[in-house]
C-alpha cells in the first residue's frame, strides 16, 4: 500500500517539454500562473484552455493521466462553484428564483470562470513542472534561480542540498516504515481497524523507531559526506550544469507572444450582457 | 614519498560527553596507546569485536574525530599538528576514502552517476574531469550499466559498489572499509572483497579492512587485532590466527579451519600445519591422515 506512493508523479519521457531546462519550466509555469489570474473574459479563458491543451499535447502525456490529477479536487471545485452560483448577487432580475434562493447571471459566470481557472492552473503547472521534471532537476533549477539570493546571505545551496537529500531518502524511509510496521504487526499491532484515536495511537510505536533510526541515518550520512570532502558549496563544481539552449529561448518567445495576446484580450470590452445572453441561451436549452 | 603511508604514535582517544550520546560505541577510553605503521600498498585487516575501538581508529585517520593525544602521520605529514589547516584536512580526506557499513546511509544522490560525482564535485574539479572519473570508477566496480539508475532500486552489494565507486572517483591512496560487508549477503560480500583485493593489487591502493569476519581477515597480508582500544596482535594472518586460544579469550575466533585443527590438537593429535583457508585445512588434515597410515 505504502509503496504505491510515487513522489511528485514524474513521468520520464523525451518530449520537447521534458527536454527543457528546469529553470525555463519554472519561469514559464510562473508566467502561466500569472496569465491564469489575468484572464477575465470568455475570450481569454478560451485562449488559456487552448494553451493548456497544446501543452498537454506537446508533453506527450496521455490526457487520462493529466485529468487524473484533477480528480481529487473535483468535489471541492463543485462545492465552491455552487457556493459562487448561490451567493453572488448581481444587478437586474435573477435568472432563477425560489424563495430566498436567487441565481444571477453573474453568479454562474463567476462559478464557471473560477472552475476553469483552477482546472487550467493545475493542468498547466503539472504538465510544465511535476509531470515532466524529475525532482532532482527541479531542485537544481530552484537552486540556480535562487542563487542571486546568496549575495544577501540566504543559504540557497544548503536548502537545495536538504531538499535533494530528502528526496533521496523518501524511498529508503518508506521501506523502513514497512519493515517496522511488519515487525509490529507480527507482534500483534493493528494499524487498520479500530477508531480513529486507536489507529492514531497505534502509529506511535511506529513513529518512534522511525525517528530514532532517521537520526542515526542522518549522523552516518553526515559522516559519509564529510569523508567525501563535502564542505557546502565552497569550491564546488557540478557534473551536470544547467544551460539554456536554443529550444529554451524558443519557448520563452512563444510564451511571451501568447502572454501578449492574452493581455490584449483582457482589455477587450467585455460586455456582461453579451456573455450573459450566451449563458441564458445555454441555460434555457438545458 | 614516505615508506609508511599511515603512522600513529601512542594514539589516545576518549569520547567526551558531547559525542558520547551519538557516536560512542565503546566504553571510554576508546583507544589507548595505539602505535601502528602501515606501508604504502599494504592490505591490512583490522579485527576486533564490537566496541573494541576499531572504527574509532578509522575515524581518527581521516579527521572525523580528533585524537585526545598522540600523533598521526599520513604520508609523512603530521595531521595532529597545530598548524594543520582546514584545506589540508580536505586533502587528507581525499587521500583516505572510507566505505561504511550501511550502503543506504552513504549515498547522497538519486541517480547513481550523480552520487559517484559527489566527491569530485566537492573537490572542485572541472566537469570533463568529473565525467572521466565517474565513468572509470563505475567501470572498475562493474556498474557502468547502472549509471542512470536510482540507487534505492539496487541490491545491497550493488549499492556498496556504488559507494566504492564514489570513493574511487576521488583517487584516494588509502581506502578504509569500515565493516562494509557486514550488511551484505554472501554474494555481495564476495563481490566487495574481490573488488578490495583487485584495487590493492592492480591500483596499488592501500586497503584497511575493518571487519569481524575471520575468513575475510585471513585473506589480508597483515592482521591487526584491537581489543579494548589496544593493539593486542599484529602480524601476518598466519601468525595471528595461530593464537587460537588467545583469540578466544578476547571474544574472537579464528577461521574455521584453524579452529578445527586447534580442537584436534587439544584432543591430543599431533598435527602440523595450518588451516587458514578451507583448502589449506583440507590439505593439512589430508597430510596428517596419510602420514598416519
Amino acid at each position: 500500500m505504502i509503496s504505491d506512493i510515487t513522489l511528485g508523479q514524474f513521468f520520464p519521457g523525451y518530449s520537447p517539454i521534458h527536454k527543457l531546462d528546469p529553470r525555463t519550466k519554472i519561469i514559464l509555469a510562473t508566467a502561466f500562473i500569472v496569465a491564469v489570474f489575468m484572464a477575465n473574459n470568455p475570450v481569454s479563458f478560451l485562449l488559456l484552455t487552448l494553451g493548456a491543451l497544446v501543452l498537454v499535447a506537446v508533453s506527450r502525456l496521455s490526457f487520462k493521466v493529466v485529468f487524473k490529477g484533477i480528480k481529487p479536487i473535483i468535489l471541492i471545485l463543485l462545492f465552491t462553484a455552487l457556493i459562487n452560483v448561490f451567493m453572488t448577487s448581481g444587478e437586474g432580475t435573477p435568472l432563477f428564483e425560489l424563495g430566498i434562493i436567487k441565481i444571477y447571471t453573474e453568479g454562474i459566470v463567476r462559478a464557471v470562470f473560477m472552475a476553469v481557472r483552477v482546472v487550467i492552473l493545475i493542468i498547466g503547472t503539472s504538465v510544465l513542472l511535476t509531470y515532466t521534471t524529475s525532482p532532482i532537476s527541479l531542485t537544481d533549477g530552484i537552486e540556480s534561480l535562487l542563487s542571486p539570493l546568496k549575495k544577501i546571505g540566504v543559504p540557497v545551496h544548503t536548502f537545495a542540498m536538504m531538499m535533494s537529500i530528502a528526496l533521496r531518502f523518501i524511498p529508503t524511509l518508506v521501506e523502513e516504515t514497512e519493515k517496522i510496521m511488519n515487525a509490529q504487526k507480527s507482534r500483534g499491532a493493528d494499524f487498520t481497524s479500530g477508531s480513529l484515536v486507536n489507529r492514531a495511537k497505534a502509529l506511535i510505536p511506529l513513529l518512534i523507531p522511525l525517528f530514532v533510526s532517521s537520526f542515526k541515518r542522518a549522523e552516518e550520512l553526515a559522516t559519509a559526506m564529510e569523508c567525501r570532502c563535502y564542505r557546502g558549496d565552497k569550491n564546488r563544481t557540478k557534473l551536470v550544469k544547467l544551460e539554456y539552449k536554443g529550444r529554451d529561448i524558443l519557448w520563452f518567445l512563444i510564451f511571451a507572444a501568447a502572454l501578449a495576446i492574452l493581455i490584449l484580450t483582457t482589455v477587450l470590452p467585455y460586455n456582461l450582457d453579451i456573455s450573459g445572453q450566451i449563458y441564458e441561451i445555454v441555460f434555457y436549452q438545458i | 614519498m614516505n615508506d609508511y603511508i599511515i603512522k600513529t604514535e601512542s594514539l589516545n582517544f576518549v569520547y567526551d560527553d558531547e559525542d558520547s550520546d551519538i557516536v560512542k560505541q565503546a566504553t571510554s577510553p576508546a583507544l589507548s596507546d595505539v602505535s601502528l605503521s602501515i606501508k604504502r600498498g599494504e592490505y591490512v585487516a583490522i579485527l576486533g569485536h564490537n566496541g573494541s575501538g576499531k572504527s574509532t581508529f578509522a575515524k581518527l585517520l581521516n579527521m572525523i574525530l580528533t585524537p585526545t593525544s598522540g600523533k598521526i602521520y599520513i604520508d609523512g605529514v603530521d595531521i595532529t599538528s597545530e598548524s594543520f589547516s582546514e584545506d589540508d584536512m580536505f586533502d587528507i580526506r581525499r587521500k583516505i576514502g572510507m566505505v561504511f557499513q550501511n550502503p543506504d546511509n552513504q549515498l547522497v544522490a538519486t541517480v547513481v552517476e550523480e552520487d559517484v560525482a559527489f566527491g569530485p564535485e566537492n573537490l572542485g574539479l572541472p566537469r570533463e574531469e568529473i565525467r572521466r572519473r565517474v565513468n572509470s570508477a563505475l567501470s572498475v566496480v562493474g556498474m557502468t550499466d547502472y549509471a542512470r539508475h536510482a540507487p534505492h532500486k539496487l541490491s545491497g552489494g550493488q549499492k556498496q559498489r556504488i559507494a566504492i565507486a564514489g570513493i574511487l572517483a576521488m583517487k584516494p591512496d588509502i581506502i578504509i572499509f569500515d565493516e562494509s560487508t557486514a550488511m551484505l549477503d554472501p554474494m555481495g560480500r564476495r563481490d566487495i572483497v574481490a573488488i578490495m583485493e583487485r584495487l590493492n593489487r592492480e591500483e596499488g591502493i592501500t586497503i584497511l579492512n575493518i571487519t569481524h569476519y575471520m575468513e575475510e581477515a585471513a585473506r589480508a597480508d597483515r592482521v591487526v587485532v584491537i581489543n579494548d582500544g589496544r593493539v593486542v596482535l599484529d602480524g601476518s594472518a598466519r601468525d595471528v590466527f595461530s593464537e587460537v586460544s588467545y583469540l578466544h579469550s578476547i571474544g574472537l575466533e579464528a577461521p574455521q579451519g584453524n579452529e578445527l585443527i586447534d580442537e584436534l590438537r587439544s584432543a591430543g593429535l599431533d598435527i602440523s600445519g595450518d588451516g587458514l583457508t578451507p583448502d589449506e585445512a583440507t590439505e593439512t588434515l589430508f597430510k596428517f591422515l596419510s602420514r598416519k597410515n
